[in-house]
Formats: C-alpha cells, structure tokens, sequence
C-alpha cells in the first residue's frame, strides 16, 4: 500500500514536471505543444551531451543541459511559433507536431536509436532507498519529487510577485490590453518556451538518469498531456492534483488490473474528463469558447 | 476552365454535370486511359507503388470529408483504421473470409464507433476535440492491442488474400486495378457528397457555426453525419488495409500513421478532394522518392543508415514548410499556376461587372 502511495507520488511527479511544460506553453500563446515529450527526450540528450564532454560532473552537466534546454525553447518560438501568429491554433498545433519529428529525427541522426544511460558518465550511483512502511523507491525517484516541488515553488515565486511572472499572467489573460499596457508580449511568449524547455528537460534529465534514454521517451508526452488537461488547461496549481489522479489512476491498473492498460489509463481520465467538466478540474471556463 | 467570361450553363443536366467542359472531359479520359494502361508497360513495383498511394487516398479523403469539410479536427483517425482492420481481422478468424462481408461489417464498425466519437464530439471544439479524438485513439488502440493478445499472436494476425467465389486477389496487377477503382468510386462519392445537401452544411458549420445555425441547419445531426461519413469509409480503407498487407498488427497504427493522415491533407490542401489525393500521393511516393535520391548518389559505407531518420526528418519538415509557407497545400499551387495561365499576360483577374 505505501508502495502503491510512493509510486504514485513519483509518477506523478514527473508527469507535473512534463505537464508544466504545456501549461505554460497554454497560458501564454493558447497552442498546445504536442512536442513537449519530445522537448523532454531533447533534455535528456542534452544531459548525455554535456556529460560527455565534462564527465564526472553531474551539477554541471545538469545545469549546462537545462541552460541548453531552455535556449532550445526560445530558439523554437523564434524560428517556429512567431511565424504562425495569426493564423489558425491548430495550424499552430500541427506545427509543434512537425518540431516532434524534427526533434526525433535529429536526435537519431546524431545519436542514433541506441538506448543509453547517462548516469554513469555523470560519475553518480542509483542506488535504492527504503521508506517508512517498507516502500522501496531510487533515489533519482526523490530527485524527481524534488525537482517537481522546487519547480513548482519556483513558478509560483515567480508568477506571484515578479514584475515578469506578472506581465506573464497578465499577456496570458489578454494579449491585447496588456501588449497596450507596454508588456512586450513576444519576450513573455518566448520566455514561457523557454521556461517549457526547462521544466522538459529536467524531466528528461531526471528519467534519462532514473531510467534509461532513448528517442521514443516523447511518448510520455502525450500521457502527461492527459494531466495538463484534467488539472486545467490554463492553471498551473490544477496540474498537481491533476498528475496525481492520472498517476494513482495507473498505478492502480498496473497493479490490479492489466499491464496494457497502463498505456491508455491516462486518456480514459482524459476522456472521463472532457465528458464531465471538459475544461478541467481548476481551469477557466470560458476557456471552451475561446478556442 | 474559368477564363473570366460567364455562366455559360443552359440546361440543369449541364449544371449538374461533374466534368463540364470539352478539355477536363479529355484530361479525364486521358488520365481514366493512363491508367488502365499503365500496367501493361509498367513494372509491378510502380503498380504497388500506386496501389498504396490509392489506398492512402481513400484515407486521406475520408479525413478530409471531417476536417476539410466540416471542419471537425480529428488526431484519431489512425484508430478508425485500425477498426477497420481489425474488425476484418477478427472476422477471418471466426472463420468469415469473404471480403464482401467484411468490408461491410468494418463499414458498420466505423459508422457506429463514429457515433460513440460524434456525440461527445458535439460539446467539444477545436482543441479540446482534437484532444478527444486523440485519446480515443488510443483506447481504439487498447482494444485492438487486449484482442491481438487473446488471440495468443503477440505480434500480429496474417490474413489470407480475400476470395470471392473461386476467384482469388492476388498480385500487384490485380491488386492495382481493385484500389484504384476503390479510391475513384470513394472520389466520386465524397465529390457529390460535397455538392449535396450534407456537404454545403458542413461548409457552413465549418465557416461559422453559429450562422449555420441560424440559417436552419441541424448542427449537431450534420456534425455526427460527418464523423459517420468519414469513420465509416476511413474503416473500409482499414479492411483494405488488412487484406492488402496481409497482416495485422496494433504496432502498424500509431500516432505517426494519424499525423501522416493530417499531413496528406494540409500538403495537398484543405477541403479539397484533389487536394487529398495529391497529397496522399505526394506523402506516399516522398519515402520511395528519397530512396531512389540516394541509391542515385551511391553514397557510400553508412549512408543507408542514416537514411530512416532523414526520411522521417524530410518528411517534418515538408509538413512544416506547408504549413508556414504553403497554407493552401499543393491545390492552392495548381490554382495558382492555372489562373496563371488562364489569365496570361494578365495578372488579376477581371474586375467582375455585376452578374
């Protein structure tokens, strides 16, 4: 039963990480990144990347890999996302799907489809560590809830009381009035990839270490997905409640149920949801019109 | 061929006619002719070559008649497929192996799984619809995925060629001429079902609902009508699928096959049927077309390597630079290239005087 509890917490934990990215991405431009999961795999590689060239040194390799990650963001809203202002979302939408394959393609291209593992060039160990109640997790498992809490302390930091995370808020709520208010909107939008990128390559960071690294990891893209939008498209604080739900959800059928069903629990609560209160459990309502 | 002058149409038989002018009646003989010759002098891998990109156009049209026409986003559509498939699949293993049962039980199958889709579909716009469809896909998938297994065939289900009677379908020749007969009765039918009653309701829901509406057309009954339409042939493509392959498998009916659909229609162009077939080709023939590129070059020692990830990187990138540069898709540059001549030396057309 902890077990069940610490799996899930873990779970969930990088699917807030990944679901971050979209909200974000959501709250300030409307375009939904399907590429998010790929952005994340781009994170591990970046990881796997630096740590090839300083071995030894995961604080560096880590920090180097999420800088990486984010330029990466800013440099897809630039080239990618500005050119598609104004025309339909979902041409938008299809344009993040196009960047998933560009992504995946460069990734094999230059490192091939290998499965690798960028722990040990990071000069660290996985070992595994007891709980209270005799639940058993690794220890990137806590790094993974570490990182989901400090990322979402910091967004909140941020959003709440800087000048920046307010002019973020404020572009995500009206573009119009607040670009006639003087807020730059184009640097709020390319720093809202950015800040996707990040959060996507720390989750990718943390699983290519916990896991393994491999171009198909975007496929936990599109589950977390799942999370973003039972939390609320548009609201940061629903996605841990959010990723909780679809995490203990597929816990649950992992271990009562079917292995395969692991794979589609998270779009059954999608579906649950969009039946039921289909702008999510803390998102705006009005959302629904507006696309 | 519009050359700017009227309306020159004087009896309804005229008007209603599909191919009205004495030079698109030609090209259409021509090409009907080509076709009907081409496996005289061509080899049987051009033949498969376009059966596939006939079979990917029965798809392609069937998305276009939901996306393009009515303008119901859809990411699900490999999973229709995949029903189509697989209802072919589960029937051959119960021991039914005429195609002319299957085919219309994996019609039936789609038509009522485009109603499980159409009905949620009608409180769901744009994205969230998009997102609806997408996870349907893959409780589609699941399902076809908890079959594959209780079957014991974790890889997949060989189905034998389809056989009406004594007579047997096999081989590329034989093959080509039953998909290319299929996808031109499937153009002929979502042609006319644009030009009927259905079709101009979709448009108009498409352009503006709430106007639609207003006008008296019953959204949501044309809303389910168009993902009856499309699933229900979207699944018959499925069946084809199966028998053309000859193997079933959950693995062949990803995501990547659903944005490959997208991707034929938004490179062919939205909301045309001849859009969707020179995109279906266009997407078809692009693998085949960077492999004769590079067996060309004869690129030497790990060239064939790298050769799946470039095709799969052209391929993101010929969508993308569509999508950016080209919104109209390959229709909008045949347009352009027709009105070019059309009106050569002129560059705009005519200012219209009131007619």
């Amino acid at each position: 039963m902890t077990q069940v509890l610490a799996t899930t917490v873990v779970v969930a934990s990088l699917y807030a990480l990944l679901a971050a990215g979209y909200v974000l991405v959501y709250r300030a431009t409307r375009v939904l990144n399907l590429a998010q999961g790929d952005m994340m795999t781009l994170g591990g590689y970046f990881l796997f990347l630096v740590a090839t060239s300083v071995p030894g040194q995961p604080v560096r390799a880590i920090a180097g890999a999420a800088a990486l990650s984010a330029l990466s963001g800013f440099l897809i809203y630039r080239l990618l996302m500005r050119p598609m202002a104004g025309h339909p979302i979902f041409a938008a939408v299809l344009v993040t799907v196009t960047l998933g394959i560009l992504l995946r393609a460069a990734i094999v291209l230059v490192y091939t489809d290998r499965i690798r593992h960028p722990l040990g060039l990071l000069g660290l160990a996985n070992p595994a560590r007891p709980l209270i109640g005799g639940a058993v997790v690794s220890t990137f498992d806590l790094f993974t809830v570490g990182a989901a809490a400090a990322l979402f302390a910091a967004l909140f930091l941020f959003l709440r009381f800087s000048p920046l995370g307010i002019q973020m808020r404020a572009a995500g709520e009206k573009p119009l009035l607040a670009s006639q208010r003087g807020i730059n909107f184009h640097l709020v939008f390319a720093l809202s990839w950015a800040l996707a990128g990040f959060a996507g390559a720390l989750a990718g960071s943390l699983y290519a270490s916990n896991v393994r690294l491999d171009p198909s990891l975007g496929v936990l893209g599109l589950k977390a997905f799942a999370v973003a939008l039972v939390g609320g498209l548009d609201s940061l604080g629903g996605v841990i409640p959010g990723a909780l739900i679809v995490a203990l959800v597929e816990v649950l059928s992992v271990r009562y149920g079917d292995p395969l069903l692991a794979d589609v629990s998270p779009f059954l609560c999608l579906l649950a949801m969009l039946l039921v209160r289909p702008w999510g459990l803390f998102g705006t309502k009005e959302e629904l019109e507006r696309v | 061929m519009a050359r700017g002058g009227g309306y020159f149409k004087t009896t309804y038989a005229a008007d209603l006619a599909l191919v009205d002018t004495r030079l698109r009646r030609r090209a259409l003989a021509a090409f009907v002719v080509a076709l009907l010759v081409l496996p005289r002098v061509a080899s049987p891998f051009i033949l498969d070559l376009v059966a596939q990109t006939a079979l990917a156009a029965i798809g392609a049209l069937a998305l276009n008649l939901l996306t393009g026409l009515a303008g119901q986003v859809s990411l699900g559509h490999a999973g229709f497929i995949a029903a189509g498939a697989f209802t072919t699949g589960v029937l051959i293993e119960n021991g039914v192996r005429s195609p002319l049962v299957a085919l219309p039980a994996a019609a039936v199958v789609g038509a009522v799984l485009g109603i499980v889709v159409g009905i949620p579909a009608l409180r769901l716009k744009g994205l969230y619809l998009a997102l609806g469809t997408l996870a349907l896909h893959h409780v589609v998938l699941y399902a076809c995925a908890e079959f594959q297994n209780h079957w014991g065939a974790n890889t997949g289900v060989s189905i034998p060629p389809p056989a009406i009677g004594p007579w047997v379908l096999k081989g590329a020749v034989a093959w080509y001429y039953t998909l290319t007969l299929a996808a031109a009765l499937v153009l002929a039918l979502s042609v006319n079902l644009r030009r009927s009653r259905a079709g101009r309701a979709w448009m108009a829901i498409r352009d503006r609902e709430i106007a639609a509406e207003s006008v008296g057309i019953d959204v949501a009954r044309y809303k389910v009508l168009a993902f009856v339409w499309s699933s229900a042939i979207t699944a018959v493509a499925g069946g084809l699928f199966a028998y053309h392959r000859a193997f079933v498998s959950v693995e062949a009916f990803g995501f990547f096959l659903a944005v490959e659909y997208i991707a034929m229609i938004i490179i062919g162009g939205l909301g045309s049927a001849l859009g969707a077939v020179l995109g279906a080709a266009f997407v078809t023939l692009l693998p085949h077309g960077l492999d004769a590129l590079v067996a060309g070059l004869r690129l030497s020692g790990g060239a064939a390597y790298y050769l799946f990830p470039l095709k799969f990187g052209a391929f993101g990138l010929l969508m993308a630079v569509f999508l950016l540069f080209e919104p109209q898709g390959l229709v909008g540059i045949w347009r352009r290239v027709r009105n070019w001549f059309a009106l050569w030396p002129l560059r705009y057309r005519p200012l219209r005087s009131a007619s």
